[in-house]
């Protein structure tokens, strides 16, 4: 492959106008290879040292027409001379195969307003009239902006290389942004390499002429660099998306079976589990639903050791009463919830964080049981193996609540180091000791050991009828009164094991923002920034939802006032007919009120993209003395 | 009684020295309706248990919710009474974890045919080794008399009091259409001896073993069965060497039908025939796929997994 390689003989004598971070983007039609580009650039930035955020610009269907705004598919990357923890706020270079794509992000207002556009530009002289009139239709509506807009032939320059140019020009993009971003053109060669691994090299050496190619033009033509400085990598680093965490978490709990039905974004922890999960003695299995799937991964953790079960909103649904079951016979469980906009089919790829009061509740009867949200994609993967050992500790069922931001960010975080005491034990079928009844509640914690199939003098019947310490059938008001109580004390033993959270800035003040799951970047940046202009503003981050971390009234009440910031509906305070009194709050301050009867406020969005932390800032402003005049 | 070759060789088997009487698979005190078809289940259940000697520590009954279903309480076995429908997809969770315990699964028509009809359809294809009884009373028993997906139209019931509108649905043919279904059989809770070596083939079969076993319900639905009950000719006994044999029945049911099981055309053919109820053995094939065996993998030490790990984890490396 050697004339296939990339010479860096180019002159570089254009300067680089250094920032301490840049938000890029690449957007196209489907199917035209954005993501591919931006996940190679996202991944050697990381591996170069900078801090990386990505998220995908996803279109709401699989095939839209072309050239429409809202068939946007693309990528954006936020890169950092230190880490960075979410999406920010815009864009400051974007990558466009097509106007139309870049219209629909300009209009979401995704583009800073002096964002520098790359735009593929042979739509400008195109056989047809309505796209030629679209494309200067969209220059006008793109100039009302302070754009810096830079026209690109892109694919009449790829034509040397391909033959369909539409299929390569991410590659061509690539070369410009490497140009751009002075990476490290060996990185950027492997990284393609590893994403075309599937492929031929005949694809991967046209790949990295194309990428020349790209790197050539830009040199050639561009007067502008942009120079965001790695910092040295000091520590171990790896870097994935929230759902392969999730995965890799599971694995390194030692659990071996995940049951399954397909459902955005929930499914890719399988892709990915599916690809490895056996070389770790692991099945995925796709059962015929949610249902199903529940089922199956109880019927394997009564048997043995836990086993878990993803899903998002709808699934999660048809689950119910499975998880019922669980609850009321202690079989423990690990369920994967990653949310997705509702109800219904809702907003299926985009992020939401709606289903935190169906998860803890949702289950008719009283069915007790953990809820968890890893608030970073590190978190995705250490919060497996809490849940797995809490599930097993507990005879509990534990639900991980993720969401989409999480699922397809990707970011580095520090490598773990994986423990064998992570995983669980073997099974043990011992005998069990004579006299040992399949719930023996220690009356003070509710604990109790579990039997499994196959320990001898063990043997009794499991039943979702309200039962005794024997697992005998009991409708006596007393019993159930007893079994509800030792099922439900479980949850106040386990909080008295957690600790309590930790104030982010100062431990009183004027405001606390009050957060849970993937917002924690974005809500700790906006307080940042108002901590910078001086507000005395701080921040709360939950991880356990249920139960609750103990200590929030204590630190509550050392603030003026407490707001949740979440991604879900909730009405605002002077919406028409709304009152104190019906209006419907944000489902993290509705539990916040109940356990501290503080009058916690929220700032809900459901914009189906992740929070952006200057309008979290405009909140925070909001509610501050003076409405946070600077 | 001897039943058929090949199908048991279960009984070659060493014995293991704690051996077990029919009595120590006892459980709960069965609280049935007394003339109830499904204590006679559980006897031949009881029977074929120590019949096999089978441990009552590895062995695991799985349930729905139905009067049928509280099956498991009245053994000294594992046993799962979960939610309505739903038993296969436990009982595949537990088998797929599991492999060395001997699982069984009790379903009532409603369980099965009904609300669990998903599942069944697809338990059918994942071809499991397990014994799965379909318990057919042909009516909602626990709940008090409503129109299952069995009952024969125009049976009256409390939800349907104009008789039951369409046609009963069949087990038998759905069984058959499930493509890698592996064996399918029909007995009758009031013909013991047939039940008994009914079951004991569905245990002897490699793979998903499905019996639908006509059951009374002496409250409800006693009429659906008794003029089969009443009147031995109204019967069918599929015979061949490779299916159910009890010595002496074809003195009471002498209507003898040839049928060899490996045949699934005529297996259809004889589950849609209506004037005459079949029993015995309508279709087996061993050599059908378990999705368990497809899917076994080897078991891992938490060290090899460690090793495993961190090769993955490398892969992400920055
Ligand atoms: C989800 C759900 N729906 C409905 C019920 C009520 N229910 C309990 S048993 C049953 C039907 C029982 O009939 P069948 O399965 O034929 O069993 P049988 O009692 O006749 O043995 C129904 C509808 C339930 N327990 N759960
Ligand atoms: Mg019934």
């Amino acid at each position: 492959m050697t004339d296939a390689t990339v010479s860096l003989a180019a002159p570089i004598d254009v300067p680089a106008v250094g920032c301490t971070e840049h938000t890029i983007e690449i957007v196209s039609d489907a199917g035209e290879g954005a993501q591919k580009c931006g996940q190679i650039f996202g991944a050697v930035s990381a591996k170069m040292g900078n801090g990386v955020w990505t998220v995908e610009i996803i279109p709401a269907e699989i095939q839209p027409p072309p050239r429409v705004p809202d068939g946007a598919s693309g990528y954006r990357i936020r890169i950092g001379e230190g880490p960075i923890t979410n999406w920010g706020d815009a864009t400051n270079l974007a990558v466009a195969f097509n106007e139309q794509v870049l219209l629909a992000r300009h209009r979401l207002g995704a583009l800073a307003p002096d964002a520098i556009l790359l735009i593929e530009d042979k739509w400008a002289a195109d056989d047809d009239a309505d796209v030629r009139a679209a494309w200067d239709a969209a220059m006008v509506e793109l100039a009302a902006c302070n754009y810096r807009i830079v026209p690109v032939p892109m694919e009449a320059e790829c034509l040397a290389v391909v033959d369909n140019p539409r299929k390569g020009k991410n590659m061509f993009a690539l070369g410009m942004l490497a140009w751009i971003y002075q990476r490290d053109m060996d990185r950027v060669r492997d990284q393609i390499a590893y994403a075309f691994r599937k492929k031929s090299e005949t694809i991967f050496e046209q790949n990295i002429t194309l990428l020349k190619l790209g790197y050539d033009w830009a040199a050639d033509h561009l007067d502008f660099r942009i120079e965001v400085v790695p910092a040295p990598i000091t520590e171990a680093l790896v870097v994935m998306n929230g759902n392969e965490a999730l995965g890799l978490g599971a694995i390194a709990s030692g659990m071996e079976l995940c049951a399954m039905y397909p459902i955005t974004p929930a499914t890719s922890v399988s892709h990915y589990l599916g690809e490895v999960f056996e070389r770790f003695g692991g099945i995925v299995h796709q059962a015929e639903d949610e249902i199903a799937a529940a089922g199956v991964a109880i019927g394997a953790s009564y048997a043995g050791k836990v086993a878990f079960t993803i899903t998002s909103g709808p699934g999660f649904a048809l689950k119910t009463e499975f998880l019922g079951l669980a609850s009321m016979i202690e079989v423990p469980l690990v369920l994967i919830d990653v949310q997705r906009g509702g109800p219904s089919t809702g907003l299926p790829t985009k992020v939401e964080q709606s289903d935190l009061l169906a998860a803890l509740f949702g289950q008719p009867g009283d069915a007790p049981h953990v809820i968890i949200a890893p608030a970073t994609i590190e978190e995705c993967f250490h919060v497996m193996i809490a849940a797995r050992r809490i599930a097993e500790t507990f005879r509990t069922v534990v639900m991980v609540l993720s969401d989409a931001n999480l699922a397809t960010g990707v970011t580095p975080f520090r490598r773990p180091v994986p423990d064998a005491q992570w995983q669980a034990a073997p099974l043990d079928l011992a005998p069990v000791p004579s006299g040992q009844r399949a719930y023996d509640w220690n009356p003070v914690t509710g604990l109790s050991r579990r039997v499994i199939p196959g320990q001898a003098g063990g043997m009794h019947t499991v039943t979702g009828l309200s039962h005794d310490e024997g697992s005998k059938v009991a409708y006596s008001s007393g019993v159930h009164q007893r079994g509800s109580a030792m099922r439900s004390r479980k949850l106040a033993v386990l909080q008295s094991l957690l600790v309590a959270p930790t104030v982010y800035g100062d431990g009183d003040g004027d405001l606390l923002v009050v957060g849970w799951g993937s917002t924690k970047g974005a809500i700790e940046e906006a307080v940042d920034r108002a901590r910078q202009a001086g507000h005395r503003v701080s921040s709360l981050h939950l991880r356990f939802l249920s139960p609750l971390e103990p200590g929030l009234k204590q630190i509550f009440r050392r603030f003026q006032k407490v707001f949740t910031v979440e991604i879900n509906y909730s009405d605002e305070p002077d919406d028409p007919f709304i009152t104190d009194e019906n209006r419907r709050r944000g489902q993290l301050s509705l539990l916040l009120r109940n356990a501290t009867l503080v009058d916690v406020d929220c700032w809900t969005r459901v914009p189906g993209e992740p929070l952006r932390p200057g309008a979290i800032l405009d909140a925070i402003r909001a509610r501050l003395p003076g409405g946070g005049a600077p | 009684m001897t039943a058929a070759c090949g199908l048991l060789p279960v009984l070659d088997q060493e014995e293991d020295t704690p051996s077990y009487e029919m009595s120590d698979y006892e459980g709960a005190r069965a609280r049935w309706c007394p003339g109830c078809g499904d204590h006679s289940v559980l006897t031949a259940v009881q029977r074929l248990l120590a019949a096999e000697q089978l441990k009552p520590e590895q062995t695991v009954f799985v349930s729905g919710i139905g009067c049928s279903s509280r099956f498991p309480h009245y053994l000294s076995t594992y046993g799962f009474h979960g939610i309505h429908g739903r038993a296969l997809p436990v009982a595949t969770g537990i088998r797929l974890h599991r492999p060395d315990l001997r699982v069984f699964v009790v379903m009532g028509d409603g369980d099965c045919t009904s609300i669990g009809a998903g599942h069944w359809v697809h338990a059918m294809r994942y071809n499991l080794d397990m014994v799965v009884m379909l318990l057919d009373n042909a009516i909602y028993g626990l709940t008090k008399n409503q129109t299952s997906p069995t009952t024969p139209q125009g049976f009256r019931s409390n939800t349907q009091p104009h008789g039951s509108w369409l046609p009963a649905l069949n087990p038998l043919s759905v069984a058959l259409g499930v493509t890698n279904a592996s064996f399918v059989a029909q007995t009758a809770e009031w013909v013991p001896s047939h039940l008994y070596a009914t079951l004991r083939a569905a245990y002897a079969h490699r793979g998903l073993g499905f019996v639908r076993i006509l059951q009374r319900c002496p409250m409800y639905s006693s009429a659906v069965y008794q003029a089969a009950v009443q009147d031995p000719a109204r019967i069918g006994l599929l015979v061949h060497d490779d299916g159910v044999v009890v010595p002496d029945l074809e003195k009471v049911y002498t209507t003898q039908v040839a049928h060899d099981p490996h045949d699934l055309d005529a297996a259809r053919r004889l589950a849609g025939v209506t004037d005459r109820i079949h029993l015995g053995v309508l279709f087996r094939d061993p050599s059908r796929p378990r999705y368990e065996e497809i899917r076994r993998v080897a078991p891992r030490t938490a060290e090899e997994r460690l090793v495993e790990l961190n090769l993955e984890l490398d892969r992400y490396a920055v």
